[in-house]
């Protein structure tokens, strides 16, 4: 159960070897949470998680097999994460970046990155939320981007699956008001990670351990949109009704 | 009905299918059909964090199973069906002559709740807890059979229900032992301490001379006036005090609300700005007198006049932390790390214990208690909560289960070193568990 200061004792990842996901899974190790699910594509990686989270104070992880775009999968999946008791928060923290331009000139590859970003989310958030109104109580947390706020010409490939995810997770969230799950939707900018490495850092660049401290603060409040860092809430409101001309000579 | 249920402190609600049952039978049939999330009762729900939601699972609500069931006016012993308030049972017995033995701060409690948290009050340093005064309970049982329990009966399961956070079955009727009253005003002392060496002299001088004793204790003063507050002690008023204060009218139980809280108000209107404002002003406003003559209402249940109030702690909510240590030393080690880390509180109370009863999980035992009404958006409450928990297991006192919210699991068995007494309990009466709540989830309970 998640306690009065926000404070759960269970935690599912999916997309458990995501960077920031790791950052949040080690904060809240920390504090009361001692059993932590970790679902992923690389078990090897999952299994450095593991080893790392043990240390940490948990008294049981486990690791779970995730393909985010095999949605034929996900019933089982989910069926797994619940067998052993209550989740009390689900990080849905999986997402791949893909290559723009590459995806622009062979146009699978974008379909893979809107089946794991988007299909594969809409899929497992689903199935996450109504395990989690069965249980009466529980929090899905979900790892969208600031580059779905206002899609760019150099990543919009990427930023629509967010912009798609973001607005599904807000819907979401609005129907299950009253039913003792909540939905946190977290927006970063740009996050120094494997994932973006190489890439030069993008204006009000951030860290996964930020990124992390903010959403413990969101569970502990029950804030249900976070922007990392925070100032970027008052940004991307500008960037979004800024008129499309001068929007694209913007060199971001 | 599925409906969304919170504690007092409205701090982590859940879902449960709520029904509302108003015979034995009703009541039997929804614990025998309980699914795999489990059957709870609930009452007014006035615990402060979660032992009252049952998330998932079913919630017996008995506010409407409040019957009067019998009440020997010669003896003063009155059975009333659970659901009834304390409230309600005032309104029935006083005017007979009669009070409840024991009654916590706030009489909008069921007489279900107040049993299974086995509730002190004010005259906790001289008639102990609820337990004291129980002579049975009825009980439904995991297999739906429907039992008297005494003290003699089934001592296990008596005191283990009296404390047992309604682990141990639906409480139906409670046959309770009423303590004569001449009258239905209360003759008051208050004195005001400027500092926590007074604070504990007056209030131990004031419970020699008095059946109820209580302290409010300004838990921001820090320096010289760290600990300082008002203590408040009194007795039942005589006929004689009564005619010599000749009191306009004939005083009776009538508790009233004066004000209503708000339906919104704005996060964060009680923080620590206002609550120092608060305190100072209250410390300020408390007149010493002497035998001054006060209501029941506004002796034992002051907060009741205003209905509502915990919404004035906004969305966030608020909890209560209430510990009890064994000596002064560690009273003092628990404020200091209060109002060192200016954590604010304007419900502060210190009384005295005396002896526990048998019950594995009740909590009352002897030393000193302190209760903190605190803003749940406080910054680095969980931390200081967790440090105080350690001072508390330290000095082999306890957490109270009524208002836990956030309590270390691990601490449990440590805080109530019966627990594998109650377990044993638990594994005889209710082996799968049928019985469950949020905080039994939590805590493992």
């Amino acid at each position: 159960m998640i306690n009065s200061l926000g404070a759960p004792q269970s935690l599912a990842v999916l997309g458990g070897t995501s960077e920031i996901a790791l950052a949040i899974a080690e904060k809240l190790a920390g504090g009361r949470t001692r059993r932590i699910l970790l679902a992923g594509r690389d078990q090897l990686s999952l299994a450095g998680a593991q080893t790392h989270l043990l240390s940490m104070g948990s008294t049981l992880v486990e690791t779970y097999h995730l393909d985010a775009a095999a949605t034929s999968t996900h019933d089982a999946l989910v069926a797994d994460l619940f067998a052993g008791g209550d989740v009390d928060v689900v990080l849905l923290a999986f997402g791949v970046l893909g290559n723009q331009a590459e995806a622009e000139a062979n146009p699978d590859r974008a379909v893979e990155v809107a089946s794991v970003n988007y299909v594969g989310a809409v899929s497992l958030a689903l199935r996450v939320t109504n395990r989690l109104k069965e249980q009466g109580h529980g929090t899905l947390v979900v790892l969208s981007s600031v580059a779905g706020e206002r899609a760019r010409a150099s990543n919009f490939i990427y930023g629509s699956t967010k912009a798609g995810l973001d607005a599904f997770a807000q819907g979401l969230g609005d129907t299950l008001q009253g039913s003792g799950v909540n939905v946190i939707i977290v927006r970063p900018g740009f996050v120094r990670t494997k994932m973006t490495h190489g890439l030069p850092d993008a204006p009000m660049a951030t860290t996964a351990e930020a990124v992390a401290d903010a959403v413990v603060n969101a569970l502990r409040t029950g804030r249900g949109i976070v922007w990392v860092p925070g100032q970027l809430r008052v940004v991307m409101s500008g960037l979004r009704h800024l008129p499309r001309p001068l929007f694209r000579r913007l060199k971001i | 009905m599925f409906e969304l249920v919170a504690g007092w402190g409205r701090t982590a609600p859940s879902t449960a299918e709520v029904t509302r049952p108003t015979t034995p039978e009703g009541v039997a049939e929804l614990v025998t059909s309980a699914g795999e999330r489990g059957v709870l009762a609930r009452g007014l729900g006035r615990s402060y964090g979660d032992p009252a939601q049952n998330a998932g699972g079913q919630l017996i609500d008995l506010t409407e199973f409040a019957q009067l069931l019998s009440f020997d006016a010669q003896q003063g012993i009155v059975t009333v069906q659970a659901g009834m308030s304390i409230e309600t049972l005032l309104s029935i017995v006083v005017p007979a002559g009669w009070f409840i033995p024991v009654t916590p701060g706030t009489a909008r409690v069921t007489l279900g709740g107040a049993a299974a948290a086995d509730v002190h009050g004010k005259n906790h340093h001289r008639d102990g807890s609820l337990a004291r005064h129980v002579n049975s309970l009825q009980l439904v049982l995991a297999d739906g059979s429907i039992s008297v329990v005494t003290p003699d009966s089934d001592p296990e399961l008596f005191w283990g229900t009296m404390g047992g956070m309604g682990l141990t079955g639906v409480i139906l009727a409670v046959t309770l032992q009423l303590i004569p009253i001449t009258t239905p005003a209360m003759s008051v002392d208050t004195e005001r301490a400027g500092g926590l060496d007074e604070l504990v002299s007056l209030l131990v001088s004031a419970e020699q001379r008095h059946r109820y004793s209580v302290a409010w204790i300004d838990c921001l003063a820090s320096g010289r006036r760290a600990g300082r507050g008002i203590v408040t002690s009194g007795e039942h008023a005589g006929a004689a005090e009564l005619a010599s204060a000749r009191a306009k009218e004939t005083p009776r139980y009538a508790p009233r609300e004066r004000a209503t809280a708000p339906t919104w108000v704005p996060p964060g209107l009680l923080n620590r700005g206002t609550i120092t404002a608060f305190n100072e002003a209250w410390f300020r406003a408390a007149r010493p007198q002497h035998g001054a003559l006060h209501s029941i209402s506004s002796f034992f249940h002051p907060l009741d006049a205003v209905a509502g109030w915990n919404r004035l702690y906004g969305p966030r909510g608020f909890l209560q932390y209430q510990c009890v240590v064994p000596d002064e030393t560690t009273v003092r080690a628990v404020l200091a790390r209060i109002s060192g880390a200016k954590v604010p509180s304007f419900l502060a109370v210190l009384k005295r214990f005396g002896p526990a009863t048998p019950g594995p999980l009740s909590f009352p035992r002897n030393g000193w208690t302190l209760a903190f009404d605190i803003p749940a958006a406080t910054d680095g409450l969980d931390r200081v909560l967790d440090q105080l928990d350690e001072l508390v297991a330290e000095s082999h006192g306890s957490v109270y289960l009524a208002k836990d919210s956030r309590m270390r699991p691990e601490l449990l068995a440590t805080f109530y070193p019966q627990l594998p007494a109650w377990h044993a309990l638990r594994d005889r009466i209710d082996p799968n568990r049928t019985f469950r709540s949020d905080q039994s989830r939590r805590l493992s309970l």
